[in-house]
Formats: C-alpha cells, sequence, structure tokens
C-alpha cells in the first residue's frame, strides 16, 4: 500500500452476493491490471452496498467524486483503468449511480436512511480503523466515562427501539428487565440466526459492518450489567463468521472486548457460536438450549430469558439488527432515532426486497413509508413487467398482502394488521406469474418440516395442513377441504407454543383471505390461474405452428417429446413432468401451457 | 488419552460387520476434544468441528464425542439428527447444494434440481455412485437477488436456468 493517499481510490463489494456474482474475479482482474501498469489505485475491499441486483459493483473516487459502476466484469476492468482512471475520463455506459450520471436506479437509493447500513459497502469490514474513522467505538468510551447503566437503558426507551427480530418488543424495557432481574452472571446474546428464508440482512450487516454489532453488545452488556456475551451465527453464513473472528480478534487487542475494558472497570467477553441449522432457533428459548449445546427445543415463558436463560441466568437476546443501531442512538441521541418511523414504529427498518422484483437488494427506509414506495420506488416494479400479485412479508411466520393493500405503513401495527408481520424484513414481491397456494404450500413445507416437535398441533397439525395444500395442488381436494384448512390453521395457532407453530398458519390464512378465487379455482375448476401447480397443467403442441425443429425434443429431460424432423412433434402426456422446459426453448411460440 | 485404544477397538470391530467408511481414524478427534474440554454446552461446536474433519459423523466419532462430553451416546445423536447441517452418511467428492428459499422458490428452484437430479441420476440427499457428487437441498442461502442459486462445494452460482447448470456441472 502506498505511504500517501492515491490519487483514485477503488472499492470492491465483497458481500456473499457480490462474491457469487463473481466480484472476486474482477477483485483479481483488479490487482493484475494495477500491478501491471502501475497505475496510482488505492484497492480496497468493502461489504455489501445494498444493489445486489447490479452485482459486481466496484466504486471508483478521486477528486472529482466518486461513481459506482455496475455489473462489472473481468474484462471491464481494464477498461475502466484506462478510461476512468488513468485519461480521467469515466465509462458513463456502465456507471450505475453517481453524481453527474442520473440513472433509473437512482430512486432504487433516493428513499432510503442509513443508520443500520451506515457504514456497509464503505468500510473495509476486516480493517477495525475503517470503523473507527466512522466514529465507531466511539459510543462505548462515551456511555463507559460519562454515562450510567441506567442513562443508557433510558435513553434507548426514549428512543423507541423495538426487536427487530420479528416480534418487535421495545429493547429498552428488555434491557431494564435484564437489569432488574437477581442473579449473576448475566448474558448477552445476539441473535443472528437469521433462518428465514428470503432475508438476509443480518448476514449483510455481519459481513459488511461486524464492529457495529459488536459495540451494540458492549453497550447492552454494560447497561443490563453482564459479563459475557454470546453471537449465535448461522453455520450457512460462513463468510460473516470469518468477519466476526476477525473483528472480535482486532477489538480485542484494541482493548474494547475484554477485561477492565478502557479503565473503566467494565469486563465484557463475546464468544462466537455457530447455529447448526435449525429454524426454531430463532426463538429465543431455543436458542438458549442450543447454545447450552442442547436440542433447539423452546420452552413455556415465563419465566422469560431475563429472568431465567442462560444456564438458568438473566440473560437479554436481541437481534444483529438491534444491536447495529445502539451505537447510532447513543452518538446521535433519542430524540433523532425517534423523530424518524410512526408513532409507535421508531427509526428505520431494513428490508430484504426479492422475489419478482426488479431491483433486488437491501434497503434501509424510516418506519412509516409504504409498500408501495418500497414495491415501485424503490423496487422498480416486477423484473417480468407483470403487475404486482402481492408482497410476501415476514418469511414463513407472516403473509402475503395483495396490491389492494399496497398504501399500508410499514409499521410494526399497521402490518400486523393485513395479516403479515414485519417479521425480520424479508419482503418478496410476488407478480401474477405466482401462484398463492403454491406459495402457501411452499411455507407450510417448510414450517413443517422445521417444527420441532414438541407440541402436537404443530408437528402434525402442519403436516395435516399441507397434505390438504397438496390435494388442492394436485386437483385431488375433498369437499370441505378449503374450510378445513382454515380451521386447522387456527387451531396450530392456538395450541402452539412458540412463535414457530403459533405463526406457521399465516401464509394460509392470509392467502385464503385474500385470494379465495384461486383456491375455489384449483379446487371447483381443478385450474391453476397462475399456472403453476403441474399437476393441473396441460402442455400441447400446435401443429399449425410447430415447425419440427427439434429443439424442444432436445430439451426435454424425460423424452417425453417425439416427431420426425422438420414435422409437428406431440407429447406424450403420460410422460411429461410439465417442467415447461420445452415451452421455453420453443423459438416459435408453438407450445402452450395452460 | 487412555480411552483411545479401547475405542479404536471398538471401531475395528465394527469395520468387520460394515465395510467401507469404517476406517475411522479416531485420534483426529483429540486435538477437537482437547480444545472444548473445560468448555459448557460444546457438544454442537465438537460435532461442527468433527464433521470438518470427517466430512460427516461415523457412529464411533459420535460415540467417542459423548465420552468426552459426559453424555449418553443416544444424546448426541439426538443432537446430531436434529440440526440440519449435521450427515451420518460420508459425502460425495463435490456437494451440491440447491437452494429452495423462498426468492428461489419463485424463480424456479424446483426445476434447478429436477435438472441436476436428471443429469446425476440421483435424487435429493443422495450420492452419485462414483462418489463425485452429493445433491442436497437448502432453506436460503441469502443470495436472494441472484435467484435460483446453487453452491458447489464453497463456490456459489446465481441466475441459474436449466441449461447454465448442465455446463456447470459439467466442469466439475
Amino acid at each position: 500500500m502506498n505511504t500517501k493517499a492515491a490519487a483514485t481510490t477503488i472499492k470492491v463489494g465483497l458481500g456473499s452476493c457480490g462474491v457469487a456474482a463473481g466480484a472476486r474475479k474482477v477483485l483479481e482482474a483488479l490487482e493484475q491490471e494495477i500491478k501491471g501498469n502501475g497505475a496510482d489505485v488505492d484497492l480496497k475491499v468493502t461489504g455489501c452496498i445494498g444493489m445486489c441486483f447490479r452485482e459486481p459493483l466496484i466504486e471508483v473516487s478521486n477528486t472529482n467524486g466518486s461513481v459506482i459502476y455496475g455489473d462489472v466484469t473481468p474484462d471491464r476492468v481494464p477498461v475502466i483503468l484506462e478510461e476512468h482512471v488513468k485519461q480521467g475520463k469515466p465509462v458513463a455506459k456502465w456507471i450505475v449511480h453517481g453524481e453527474g450520471y442520473p440513472r433509473p436506479d437512482d430512486s432504487f437509493l433516493a428513499k432510503q436512511y442509513r443508520i443500520v447500513l451506515r457504514n456497509c459497502g464503505i468500510i473495509d469490514p476486516e480493517n477495525i480503523d475503517e470503523y473507527i474513522q466512522r466514529n465507531g467505538y466511539s459510543a462505548l468510551p462515551t456511555v463507559l466515562r460519562d454515562w450510567s447503566p441506567e442513562r443508557v437503558i433510558d435513553t434507548i426507551t426514549r428512543s423507541g427501539l423495538r426487536g427487530r427480530g420479528g416480534a418487535g418488543f421495545p429493547t429498552g424495557q428488555k434491557w431494564s428487565f435484564t437489569r432488574r432481574a437477581v442473579g449473576t452472571p448475566k448474558y448477552v446474546v445476539c441473535n443472528g440466526d437469521e433462518g428465514d428464508p428470503g432475508a438476509f440482512m443480518d448476514r449483510s450487516v455481519l459481513e459488511s459492518d461486524p464492529h457495529a454489532v459488536i459495540e451494540g453488545m458492549l453497550i447492552a452488556g454494560y447497561a443490563i450489567g453482564a459479563s459475557e456475551g454470546f453471537m449465535y451465527v448461522r453455520a450457512e453464513y460462513p463468510l460473516a463468521i470469518h468477519r466476526l473472528n476477525i473483528a472480535l480478534d482486532q477489538s480485542r487487542k484494541r482493548g474494547y472486548i475484554g477485561k477492565n475494558i478502557l479503565g473503566s472497570g467494565y469486563s465484557f467477553d463475546i464468544k462466537l457460536k455457530q447455529g447448526a441449522g435449525a429454524f426454531v432457533c430463532g426463538e429465543e428459548t431455543a436458542l438458549i438450549a442450543s447454545v447450552e449445546g442442547r436440542r433447539g427445543m423452546p420452552r413455556l415463558r415465563p419465566p422469560f430469558p431475563a429472568v431465567s436463560g442462560l444456564w438458568g441466568k438473566p440473560t437479554n437476546i436481541n437481534n444483529v439488527e438491534t444491536f447495529a443501531n445502539v451505537p447510532w442512538i447513543i452518538l446521535n441521541g433519542a430524540e433523532a432515532f425517534a423523530a424518524l418511523g410512526t408513532e409507535k414504529s421508531k427509526g428505520t427498518k431494513v428490508f430484504a426486497l426479492a422475489g419478482k422484483t426488479a431491483r433486488g437488494g437491501l434497503v434501509e427506509v424510516p418506519m412509516g413509508i409504504t409498500l408501495r414506495e418500497i414495491v415501485n420506488d424503490i423496487g422498480g416494479g416486477t423484473i417480468t413487467g407483470r403487475p404486482v400479485k402481492a408482497v410476501q412479508m415476514g418469511g414463513p411466520s407472516g403473509g402475503c398482502i395483495p396490491t389492494s393493500l399496497m398504501d399500508t405503513k410499514v409499521d410494526y401495527e399497521e402490518v400486523t394488521r393485513t395479516g403479515a408481520i414485519m417479521g425480520s424484513g424479508g419482503m418478496i414481491v410476488l407478480d401474477e406469474s405466482t401462484c398463492m397456494v403454491d406459495v402457501a404450500k411452499f411455507f407450510l413445507n417448510f414450517t413443517q418440516r422445521e417444527s420441532c416437535g414438541k407440541c402436537t398441533f404443530c408437528r402434525i397439525g402442519t403436516r395435516r395442513m399441507l397434505e390438504i395444500l397438496t390435494r388442492i395442488s394436485e386437483g385431488k381436494s375433498r369437499p370441505g377441504d378449503v374450510d378445513l384448512l382454515g380451521d386447522l390453521a387456527q387451531k396450530v395457532k392456538l395450541a402452539s407454543l412458540c412463535g414457530l407453530g403459533q405463526t406457521a398458519p399465516n401464509p394460509v390464512l392470509t392467502t385464503l383471505r385474500y385470494f379465495r378465487d384461486e383456491y375455489d379455482a384449483h379446487v371447483n375448476e381443478k385450474r391453476c390461474p397462475a399456472v403453476v401447480c403441474r399437476a393441473l397443467l396441460t402442455v400441447e403442441i400446435d401443429p399449425e405452428k410447430c415447425t419440427g425443429c427439434g429443439a424442444c425434443k432436445r430439451a426435454c429431460p424425460v423424452s417425453a417429446i417425439s416427431g420426425e424432423k422438420k414435422k409437428p412433434h406431440t407429447i406424450d402426456p403420460a410422460v411429461c413432468t410439465r417442467c415447461k422446459i420445452c415451452y421455453e426453448t420453443c423459438k416459435f411460440d408453438a407450445i402452450s401451457v395452460r | 488419552m487412555g480411552k483411545k485404544s479401547s475405542s479404536g477397538a471398538a471401531s475395528k470391530r465394527r469395520s468387520k460387520k460394515q465395510p467401507g467408511p469404517a476406517e475411522v481414524d479416531l485420534g483426529l478427534l483429540n486435538p477437537i476434544l482437547d480444545k472444548y474440554q473445560d468448555e459448557r454446552g460444546a457438544i454442537i461446536p465438537m460435532l461442527q468441528e468433527a464433521q470438518g474433519v470427517y466430512g460427516y459423523l461415523p457412529r464411533s466419532v459420535i460415540e467417542r464425542i459423548a465420552e468426552a462430553g459426559g453424555a449418553a451416546p443416544s444424546q448426541v445423536y439426538g443432537i446430531a439428527t436434529f440440526y440440519a447441517q449435521f450427515r451420518l452418511q460420508p459425502v460425495g467428492q463435490h456437494v451440491i447444494r440447491v437452494c429452495h428459499g423462498t426468492a428461489c422458490h419463485v424463480n424456479g428452484a424446483e426445476r434447478i434440481s429436477e435438472t441436476i437430479e436428471n443429469v446425476l441420476g440421483i435424487k435429493e440427499g443422495a450420492t452419485t455412485p462414483d462418489g463425485k457428487f452429493t445433491l442436497l437441498t437448502v432453506v436460503c442461502l441469502g443470495c436472494c437477488s441472484l435467484a435460483p442459486v446453487m453452491m458447489i462445494n464453497e463456490e456459489t452460482y446465481g441466475r441459474l436456468t436449466a441449461n447454465k447448470v448442465k455446463t456447470i456441472l459439467k466442469s466439475y
């Protein structure tokens, strides 16, 4: 690295999404090219910028400002280096964001307000100094030097911060319960067991700004009087674990973690635990069982973990995103945080926008913004160009919100009113090619597999619900099946001990509530309006349009298509699996799927 | 570790009954057992690290960890079967993980799995007879914007189509 600042800085986004899209190859190409032509470039690595739909992304900055290039490939690297870095002429056609370069993607960033993601895509997550340069580890010394634990709790309470893991319990209140609880030692646990399929904000924060979460935990530990913390992170997130380990080491070496932190007398240590793959461990009592080394099965509350948690001691559990908010609130004040959002939901929320959205990625918006603004303005509608049909919020515990309710404000109470939940923040955009019965079946399949088996209604009830949904999707439903499904859904909700079972029926209940006509079409007409449920589909070749080119025949994975060259082909319905590969292969629009 | 010889004998006994992957060198476990000797609730990390060494959890390893952790083998077995991460059978040289998260599901993950099943001639959860590939389904890899996604070993592939999958498989 140069001793004096280089004329140009290039940052490469190396979050999991970037890596999956090929960012490491881009980084290698940059390293080689820079070495090769001796360009005066400071090459840096950063986390997730959030524009996952444009990965791999690189940011090029010099005295003229900074721009972001998207969809970067190794062969674009020499061009960018030559034209932008050497000649000072940015390659406008590949720029996706930058001052002076108005782009359609700008609206992706325009409505965002970044507190949790404040450093994501800006700092090198493996370099503690870059976190410190952005005001990192300045909330902790302030608190240790000048603030009483009560003042910390009071500030968090006044900020209105609520648990970002899903349930939305007021964080300050939780801390105060644990502080007042009798027993030592006390523990702080960070729940990073992001199990909702479709949610990836915790992964991204841990990968892109691990120190913010660590600092949040340290402050929580001080406030409640704890001496030890555990970070519980899914083993499926190897990059997050790798960077957290680096961050914990660095933080320990600088004296932010350990004994007598910064000479304050406060001691706190943090251990990393890897979750081993069980959705139910997102539930706090199950998570505690897992940290203790047992099967992750929930137990009855009360006593709440604040009173009796890890090894029977008072334990405070918050989610990754919640902790990442804490240092910002300490530095900027409760009022600044509470100024954002609605009456009961303060601050911002990070959403993982995915599914049929045109611009998938991580977005952080003030609470109270409408779903329409997120889906249309930020997400750019659907990638297919078809109308949005619904937005699935809250994963397997949430529900499908129809377009008629797109003006719903994103706020814990408002979202709950629709039958969905805020949840951890997964937001899957569904268009008209999505079958709502299939979506309900997908989630039920998930929850019945992930049920720990403790409660009968959750263990068996979800399985029966899945069987009914399968019958409906296969056109084999029996009279009264839809009512039975609704009835069972209510009972599973009532008779399950933990959040998993209590919310598992939500995808079914919301689709029944808003898309009953689709259920009826499956049941009464044996028809899937979205053309998804395979057993109900008919795939046919139009002999008028078929040229006999044989492309479908070659593509068919089960050899269901036959026909002589240059003569119309036919599909054997007995062999056909209705996978639609032929439909997508045909260039002559000769294959129909109904 | 005075227990080494007896568990070594146990694994030899079994090797007569079940041929194949019975040659388990339990000595490789010692650094892991030593590392977690004094730690509470360490059975899960021990199993995770053991799986990292052996690729799966052979029965003798489960028994040895139980012994070291002061638990019954049935308890450790109960933990190993509760969590999706643990495997009780050896896996192939390359492990394919097809993501079936929500975003991948609505973007055609089923078809990706089907294509792989057809190309390799195995079902989900199985290993090819030549031991080259194991095909697994996972719930979410967290790369939702690139859906549908799969991982082969540590490499992630996104924006998949049936044809792309065939090409990728050929490269292994």
